[in-house]
C-alpha cells in the first residue's frame, strides 16, 4: 500500500429513480465519464467518476436522474474546511502542485454585487430605449487627443489628424480569448459565428488560428503568448486585431502548459509545435523583460502589420495594476486588457487560483483614474474580464471605467457548460473542452452559435434598458461614470479607490 | 541577373526604411543593400519572398522577425533578439548579437560569426517539416536553449571562450550541439547529454559546411571536431510536477 488515506468521500452520489427510468441508456451514451454502464437488465452507477457536468440529466427524458453534491460530511470546521483537508490528502498522496480547472472558488466577497446602479427619477427623466436611441455601438483603440483640421482646395474643412486603427464593436461585449487546444475546434467556430452575428470580436487565445476560424478572422482577435504558438506573419494578418498576453487573472506571474496528451495532430498543427509535447508558454515573454521590451514588442508586430491593426495587451490584476496599466499604455499598446483574479482558466495551480491577484472591479477602476491623472486614458481603450456574469456586470465594469468586456465562463455556459471544473480532463461531454472527435460533434455550430449569439443580444437589450433607466443615452457617457454607481456594505477605503459614493451619499 | 537597390539609411526612422525595402522587394528587386544603419529596428520584419537584404550597419532589435523566406546579411553586429519568431528564410551576422537571438525560431537559419548574449535559441520550436537552426560561431551566454521545444542548435565555440551555464533549461524537444567538452554543472534541469553519433556528424556537417562558407572558414576542421550533443532529458519535463484537484 502506497499511502493509508483511503479513499476520499464521495464528491457526488448520483442516483436513478428506478420508477422513472426507462432504461433508454442515454445516460450511458452521454456521459464520457464512465458513470453509467449496463450490467444484465440494471443500469449501475459509478459516482466517483461524476463530476457534476449534468450531461445525463440534461438528456434523460424522464427526470429520473439525480445529483446530490457532498453526500458524505467531514466533522464541520470553520478553519480546517473539506477543501483544506481534502488538498491535504491529495499532496500527502502525491507530493505534487494541485492543478485545478475553471477559475477561482475562494468563498470571497463580490465587489460587482455590492455596488447598485443607478436610475433616474423626477429631477431628470428616465429615457424610453424602445423610442430613443441608446447607443452601444463602441471603438477600441487610441483616440487622438486633439484633432487638427484644414481646409481643402474646394474650401471645405477636412480632418488633418490621422487616426489609429480602432474596432467597431455594436455591443461592447466581446467574447474571450479561450484556445484551440483548451476547447474544441467547434466550440471556436460556434463563438466565431456568435461574434459575426453580433457584430463583436472573439479572441483565439494563444493557441493559434485554425484554417476552420479563416472565415471569421474579420471577428476574429488574434493571441500573441509567450510560447509564440501558431504565430507567423500569417496568423497577424488575418486578425482584425492582435493581442499579447502578458499575464492572465487565473494564475497571474505564471505560464501556462498544454500537456502532451492534448496536443494532436491537428493542435499540433494549429499551434506549429511538436506532436504530442507539451505546449510550454513561460512566465515572461522571454523578449521582454523590461517595460522597454514590451514597447518593442508591440512596434514590431505593428511593424510587421504596416501599422494597419489594433495591438492589445492583457495583465492580471495585481498589486499595482494602475501603475502597470499605465506604463503598458506608454509602450503603444491601442487596449489593455484587465483580467481579474476571478477569470477562467482550462487549467492552473489552485494555490494561484485562488491566492493570488485583485478584483476586477478594483483594479478596473484604479487603472482608469491612473491613466485620467497621467492624460493617457485616450491613447488606451480598458477591456474588463475575469468572470463577467451578466449584464448588470458589464454595466458596473463600464461605469467603473472600462470601455467593454470579454466573456469567457459564460459563453461557455451558452453552450451547455455548467462550470463543472474539470476542463483538464479532456473528456467534456458538452464536446467543448474536449478533442476527442465523437464529443466535439455533440456540440452543433449550428445551434451553439445561435445560443451564445441569444446571450450576446439578451445582455445587450439589458444593458440598453439599464442605461434607459438612468437617462443615459450612449455607452461614453456611462463610461467611467461612477456618480451612476453607489456602494452598500463596503468600506470607506475600498469605496476610496473605486472612487464610489456610499448607498444615500 | 536580379534588380539590385541601394538605400541609404542614415538618419532615417525605421518605418519608412522598412517600407522601402518591402515596396523594393514587392516590386521584385532581388538584392537590398541598406548603407548607413544605426540602430534602426524591425528591419525585414515580416517579410516574404525570396531577396537578399545587405545590411551595413548595426541593426537594431527584432531584426528579421516573423520573417518568411527572404535572406538578410549584417555585414557587422546585430542587437536584441534577431530572428525572433521566424518562419523561414536565413539571417546571416557577420559580427556578434545581442541577447534572445533565434528566440521563438519555427524555421529558417540564423547564422552567427560571433558570440551571441543570453538566451540564445529560447524556445526554438520545430513542426512537421519546419526545423529551425542557429549556429553560432563564437561563445554563447548562460540559459542557451531553454524551453527549447524543436531545432538545431550548434555553438562551434571557435574563440574557446564559451561561458554558457543554465543550458537548455526547461527543453523538450531539439538538440543542442556544442564543439568540445561540457561540463555537467552547466546543464540546467531537463537537458541531457548524449554522444554524438556518427549519424548525428553526417546530419550537421552539410550546416557547419553551410556555416563555414557563409564566414570563409576551413569547414573539415569542425565537421570533425569533437562535440557533445545536449537533449531533453523528457517530451514532458513538467508531467510529474502537478496533481489534479
Amino acid at each position: 500500500m502506497s499511502n493509508n488515506l483511503g479513499s476520499m468521500p464521495l464528491r457526488y452520489r448520483v442516483t436513478i429513480d428506478r420508477e422513472q427510468c426507462m432504461e433508454c441508456e442515454r445516460c450511458i451514451t452521454n456521459c464520457s465519464y464512465g458513470v453509467f454502464r449496463r450490467d444484465g437488465d440494471r443500469i449501475l452507477i459509478n459516482s466517483r467518476k461524476c463530476t457534476a457536468c449534468h450531461r445525463c440529466l440534461a438528456y434523460c427524458p424522464r427526470d429520473a436522474i439525480s445529483l446530490e453534491e457532498q453526500p458524505c460530511d467531514y466533522r464541520s470546521h470553520p478553519v480546517w474546511t473539506r477543501q483544506t483537508r481534502e488538498a491535504i490528502y491529495n499532496q500527502a498522496r502525491t507530493g505534487k502542485i494541485i492543478l485545478a480547472g475553471m477559475g477561482s472558488v475562494a468563498d470571497l466577497p463580490v465587489i460587482f454585487d455590492h455596488l447598485m446602479l443607478d436610475a433616474s427619477q423626477v429631477t431628470t427623466p428616465p429615457t424610453d430605449p424602445l423610442r430613443e436611441p441608446v447607443e452601444l455601438r463602441t471603438y477600441l483603440g487610441k483616440k487622438p487627443s486633439q484633432l487638427d483640421l484644414r481646409r481643402n482646395s474646394n474650401g471645405d474643412v477636412e480632418l488633418a489628424t490621422e487616426l489609429a486603427p480602432n474596432l467597431m464593436l455594436e455591443t461592447p461585449i466581446m467574447l474571450g480569448h479561450m484556445s484551440y487546444g483548451a476547447i474544441s475546434l467547434n466550440a471556436q467556430i460556434s463563438m466565431a459565428r456568435a461574434a459575426q452575428e453580433t457584430g463583436t470580436y472573439m479572441g483565439t487565445g494563444e493557441g493559434g488560428l485554425h484554417a476552420g476560424l479563416y472565415p471569421y478572422q474579420d471577428r476574429m482577435i488574434v493571441q500573441v503568448a509567450s510560447g509564440r504558438f501558431g504565430v507567423n506573419i500569417d496568423y497577424l494578418e488575418r486578425g482584425a486585431a492582435i493581442e499579447i498576453k502578458l499575464g492572465q487573472g487565473a494564475k497571474p506571474g505564471i505560464g501556462g502548459h498544454l500537456t502532451g496528451e492534448k496536443v494532436s495532430k491537428d493542435v499540433s498543427r494549429t499551434r506549429m509545435i511538436p506532436e504530442g509535447s507539451d505546449a510550454i508558454s513561460p512566465a515572461p515573454h522571454h523578449d521582454i523583460y523590461g517595460i522597454e521590451d514590451l514597447s518593442q514588442l508591440v512596434r514590431s508586430i505593428k511593424e510587421a502589420t504596416e501599422w494597419k491593426k489594433p495591438v492589445f495587451a492583457k495583465i492580471a490584476a495585481v498589486n499595482n495594476t494602475a501603475e502597470n496599466v499605465a506604463a503598458v499604455a506608454r509602450a503603444s499598446v491601442d487596449a489593455v486588457v484587465i483580467d481579474g483574479f476571478r477569470g477562467g482558466t482550462g487549467a492552473a495551480p489552485r494555490v494561484f487560483r485562488d491566492h493570488v491577484g485583485i478584483p476586477l472591479e478594483v483594479a478596473v477602476a484604479s487603472a482608469d483614474r491612473e491613466l485620467c491623472r497621467q492624460g493617457l486614458r485616450n491613447e488606451v481603450s480598458l477591456i474588463a474580464c475575469g468572470s463577467i456574469r451578466e449584464s448588470a456586470d458589464v454595466a458596473k465594469a463600464i461605469a467603473l471605467g472600462a470601455d467593454a468586456v470579454y466573456i469567457g465562463t459564460a459563453a461557455l455556459a451558452a453552450m451547455g457548460c455548467r462550470v463543472c471544473g474539470n476542463c483538464y480532463q479532456g473528456l467534456c461531454p458538452w464536446g467543448i473542452a474536449t478533442q476527442r472527435p465523437d464529443l466535439v460533434q455533440r456540440l452543433d455550430p449550428d445551434v451553439a452559435s445561435k445560443q451564445v449569439a441569444n446571450l450576446i443580444h439578451a445582455w445587450t437589450m439589458e444593458i440598453t434598458e439599464l442605461m434607459g433607466a438612468a437617462g443615459v443615452n450612449s455607452i461614453e457617457s456611462l463610461r467611467g461614470n461612477r456618480d451612476r454607481l453607489r456602494g452598500y456594505m463596503l468600506d470607506e477605503n475600498l469605496l476610496n479607490v473605486l472612487d464610489v459614493k456610499p448607498v444615500g451619499a | 541577373m536580379g534588380k539590385t537597390v541601394t538605400i541609404d539609411a542614415e538618419g532615417m526612422h525605421y518605418t519608412p526604411l522598412n517600407r522601402q525595402i518591402r515596396e523594393a522587394v514587392e516590386n521584385g528587386v532581388s538584392e537590398v543593400v541598406v548603407k548607413g544603419v544605426l540602430g534602426q529596428r524591425f528591419i525585414g520584419n515580416g517579410l516574404r519572398g525570396n531577396a537578399s537584404i545587405h545590411v551595413y550597419g548595426v541593426p537594431g532589435g527584432d531584426l528579421a522577425m516573423f520573417m518568411s523566406g527572404p535572406t538578410v546579411i549584417v555585414h557587422g553586429n546585430a542587437e536584441h533578439a534577431p530572428g525572433n519568431t521566424m518562419d523561414s528564410g536565413k539571417v546571416v551576422i557577420h559580427g556578434s548579437a545581442g541577447d534572445a537571438v533565434a528566440h521563438s525560431m519555427r524555421g529558417g537559419k540564423v547564422f552567427v560569426r560571433g558570440n551571441i548574449g543570453y538566451r540564445g535559441g529560447i524556445h526554438m520550436k520545430q513542426y512537421e517539416t519546419q526545423r529551425p537552426i542557429l549556429v553560432v560561431g563564437g561563445s554563447a551566454q548562460t540559459f542557451l536553449g531553454e524551453y527549447m521545444a524543436g531545432g538545431l542548435l550548434i555553438v562551434l565555440d571557435l574563440d574557446g571562450t564559451m561561458k554558457a551555464r543554465g543550458i537548455g533549461s526547461g527543453i523538450h524537444g531539439g538538440e543542442i550541439i556544442i564543439r568540445g567538452d561540457v561540463d555537467d554543472a552547466s546543464l540546467a534541469a531537463g537537458a541531457k547529454k548524449v554522444p554524438l553519433t556518427d549519424e548525428d556528424r553526417a546530419r550537421i556537417a552539410p550546416v557547419i559546411r553551410e556555416f563555414a562558407g557563409d564566414f570563409g572558414l576551413d569547414p573539415e576542421p569542425l565537421v570533425s571536431a569533437d562535440y557533445t550533443r545536449i537533449v531533453p532529458a523528457s517530451a514532458r519535463p513538467f508531467a510529474g510536477k502537478y496533481t489534479w484537484e
